[in-house]
């Protein structure tokens, strides 16, 4: 089983640096959605003995959310908005990679010493799952915070809330409904998608370009009173 | 009479104001919850022993219910104001004053019931003593602000509301593993998550785990609090939202994700390690004051001087319960006198947001003559903010600067003077230009202000003068149960 497990861990990274590399868009709404069958498989490889009905649920549930009904949202959204890749970057596809790699680096760092007590160390022998999952986390904010586009924000936000569903379906799998809890975070890329075809139809913007949203700040006195304070 | 009730009132409210197709009626119900949802607090926290912390997972301890009266205060007021604010809406296109497209509101049912809802997301943080349930419910208090913030739909309030969602929820996200850490930390002797359990079993944690938890949990919930540097979302939500909702948002919802903070600190202080945990809250505390402190100075949009305002109070009640002791019991009245003072700051912004159509400090002069009412309060309440006596935040604010300066911390107590001296200067000084001077209409005539708008914010004012000439008796002993639960004798 461990050796199951650490595999899903290795295709986990590797569909991480796909993303961080991916500058069309559907391809990354696809390797998301691959990602999520990928993490909904989990809950059947860490448990011990015969597979309980919840923990069955849980799995199939979240591989229908996160491998079909997420990444149909999505599609639809760029279809809607009529955006094909992302263009320009906050930070460069070869940065990107070059700071998966550093990421990659530290996550082994982090979980190689923050060590499970042996209650929560439970039957899994895989090495790979906490690197993994913090990985994941990490690269999934970097695209929140390196990319313009609102829907590749919002695509980083399900990698990160991947990231830590894999944390809590290998590890904290005694109290399975605190990792239900994760659906909730759910709710919120729904939202958010919902959210981009709204800026859409009330055609307010261009563009669903995140970085457009910038009217809000502080110190603009330059331009005289009238523009400032907004 | 059960506790959940305090929830239950406000959600079933806010379910039927959907429905309500009469604007009047919805706005009697929502005052009528309000007070309800008061007098159901007051019995709940004064009627009854409360110092015994409940088994299940809703139950009122003296922490949870000194921020539920602060909640369910707070709401009441701005229910009232609600009524005159939902009354000068009026349906329809409208212009915006800032540049002049077309927009319209949000359905009044719409923001009514959110309100409603809010509500009672706020009050079940206030009420879950199960760190799971916390999460759920500070989550839940994220999704029915947010379309609050979005009421006036154009693309400024758009661009703040979806700030507001990205940022916090990856806050939430980052709670959630936080919760993951602590029950990692809990998994040896399968302890359960609720506060008594964790309280009971703390020395059965592990402590690095513990440690990691609290981390991400402070971080988490931090965001939601405005802590700098995590703070970027809070100046926009608040100066594009109704100021009603501001006033709820800086008042009651950052004090809910403090109160996040403060349920993992119980359990590290119960543990043993809270010298780390204080550690940590210090720096918090000084940072947001230090941010808070470099953008008000130079700030040219009071709604944003307020929010940024807040951000220095979160600071300050972060620095307080760090300092421990006498500053964590000046932390709390803190908490109680810095709501009261920024939910009446907020809705007299709103007045003069009314009266002059534009949120620059600049073109706003002479409010006491064009206002005089919201001008007098506009005074007395920055003055009151940066804790100038008799007021509540004076006391409050010393307390802490007391801590600090018996532990014999100068760094700490000289960059808390500097800081504060620094905000008091520039708000006061725009406040002044503000009251002050000739409108650059000539002559203005004076506005009228309904006693909607102008009570509720007076009812505060008096409030907070009050709490600082004497704290009565209830409110000292239920701080001094709530500080003895942090684990501070």
């Amino acid at each position: 089983m461990a050796n199951l497990i650490d595999t899903v861990m290795i295709l986990l990274i590797l569909t991480n640096f796909a993303l961080l590399g991916s500058s069309l868009l559907g391809m990354c709404i696809n390797i998301a959605a691959f990602q999520g069958i990928l993490i909904g498989v989990l809950p059947f490889l860490t448990g011990s003995g015969p597979v309980l009905a919840e923990t069955a649920a849980m799995a199939i549930g979240t591989m229908a959310l996160k491998g079909f009904v997420f990444p149909w949202l999505m599609f639809r959204a760029i279809r809607d908005t009529n955006v094909k890749r992302e263009m320009e970057p906050f930070v460069g596809y070869s940065t990107s990679l070059m700071f998966g790699v550093a990421a990659l680096v530290g996550s082994l760092w982090l979980a190689g010493h923050l060590v499970l007590p042996a209650g929560a160390r439970g039957l899994t022998g895989a090495s790979l799952i906490m690197p993994a999952s913090f990985f994941t986390i990490m690269a999934g904010l970097f695209l929140i915070i390196a990319r313009k586009k609102a829907i590749t924000q919002v695509l980083g936000y399900l990698v990160m809330e991947n990231g830590i569903y894999v944390f809590g379906a290998s590890i904290v799998m005694e109290r399975p409904w605190l990792v239900e809890l994760g659906v909730l975070l759910d709710v919120f890329v729904a939202v958010f998608t919902m959210g981009i075809v709204i800026f859409y139809i009330n055609r307010e913007f261009d563009s669903i370009d995140a970085s457009r949203l910038a009217h809000l700040r502080d110190w603009r006195r330059t331009r005289g009173a009238s523009s400032t304070g907004v | 009479m059960p506790v959940i009730s305090l929830i239950v009132l406000p959600s079933l409210a806010g379910l039927s104001a959907f429905v309500i197709r009469n604007d009047r009626l919805r706005r009697l119900l929502l005052v009528l919850t309000a007070f309800g949802h008061l007098s159901l607090s007051f019995l709940a926290v004064f009627d009854r022993p409360v110092a015994v912390p409940g088994e299940g997972w809703f139950a009122l301890d003296p922490l949870g219910a000194l921020f539920l009266l602060i909640t369910s205060t707070l709401f009441a007021a701005v229910s009232v104001y609600a009524v005159g604010y939902l009354e000068r809406e009026e349906p329809g296109e409208r212009q915006d004053f800032v540049s002049s497209f077309l927009f319209v509101n949000a359905p009044e049912a719409v923001f009514t019931g959110c309100l409603l809802l809010f509500l009672a997301t706020m009050s079940m943080v206030t009420l879950s003593q199960h760190m799971g349930l916390l999460w759920v419910a500070v989550e839940a208090t994220t999704l029915t602000s947010a379309p609050l913030i979005y009421f006036h739909r154009h693309h400024r309030s758009l661009e703040a509301t979806w700030k507001y969602l990205l940022i916090c929820s990856v806050g939430i996200a980052i709670a959630l593993l936080g919760v993951f850490f602590l029950a990692v930390a809990a998994s040896n002797q399968e302890i359960p998550l609720t506060m008594s359990g964790l309280a009971e079993h703390a020395q059965g944690l592990d402590p690095l785990w513990l440690k990691a938890a609290f981390i991400f949990l402070v971080v988490g919930y931090g965001t939601k609090m405005g802590l700098a540097p995590l703070n970027t979302w809070l100046p926009d939500a608040h100066s594009e939202s109704p100021s009603l909702v501001s006033a709820l948002l800086s008042g009651a919802l950052l004090n809910c994700a403090f109160l996040g903070i403060l349920r993992i600190f119980q359990v590290t202080s119960a543990a043993r390690i809270e010298p780390f945990g204080q550690d940590i809250l210090v720096v918090f505390g000084l940072v947001s004051m230090g941010v808070a402190a470099i953008f008000i100075l130079g700030q040219v949009n009071y709604k944003r001087m307020l929010a940024y305002s807040s951000v220095e109070h979160m600071g300050i009640l972060s620095l307080g319960v760090g300092l421990g002791g006498a500053g964590a019991f000046g932390a709390m009245l803190h908490a109680v006198n810095h709501s009261i003072t920024k939910a009446m700051l907020f809705m007299v912004a709103g007045n003069i947001l009314t009266a002059y159509r534009t949120k620059s400090t600049l073109n706003v002069k002479g409010v006491l003559g064009a206002a005089p009412v919201s001008g007098v309060l506009w005074i007395g309440g920055l003055f009151a903010i940066t804790g100038s006596p008799p007021f509540g935040t004076f006391m409050s604010e010393l307390s802490i600067l007391k801590a600090a300066m018996d532990q014999g911390n100068w760094i700490v107590t000289f960059f808390y003077l500097a800081f504060l001296a620094v905000i008091f200067m520039a708000m006061t000084s725009i406040g002044i230009k503000m009251a002050f001077g000739v409108s650059e209409d000539g002559d203005r005539e004076p506005a009228v202000e309904p006693w909607l708008s102008t009570l509720p914010c007076m009812v505060l004012g008096v409030i907070v003068l009050f709490l600082g000439l004497y704290v009565p008796a209830g409110l000292a002993t239920l701080i001094d149960q709530a500080i003895r639960g942090l684990g501070f004798p």
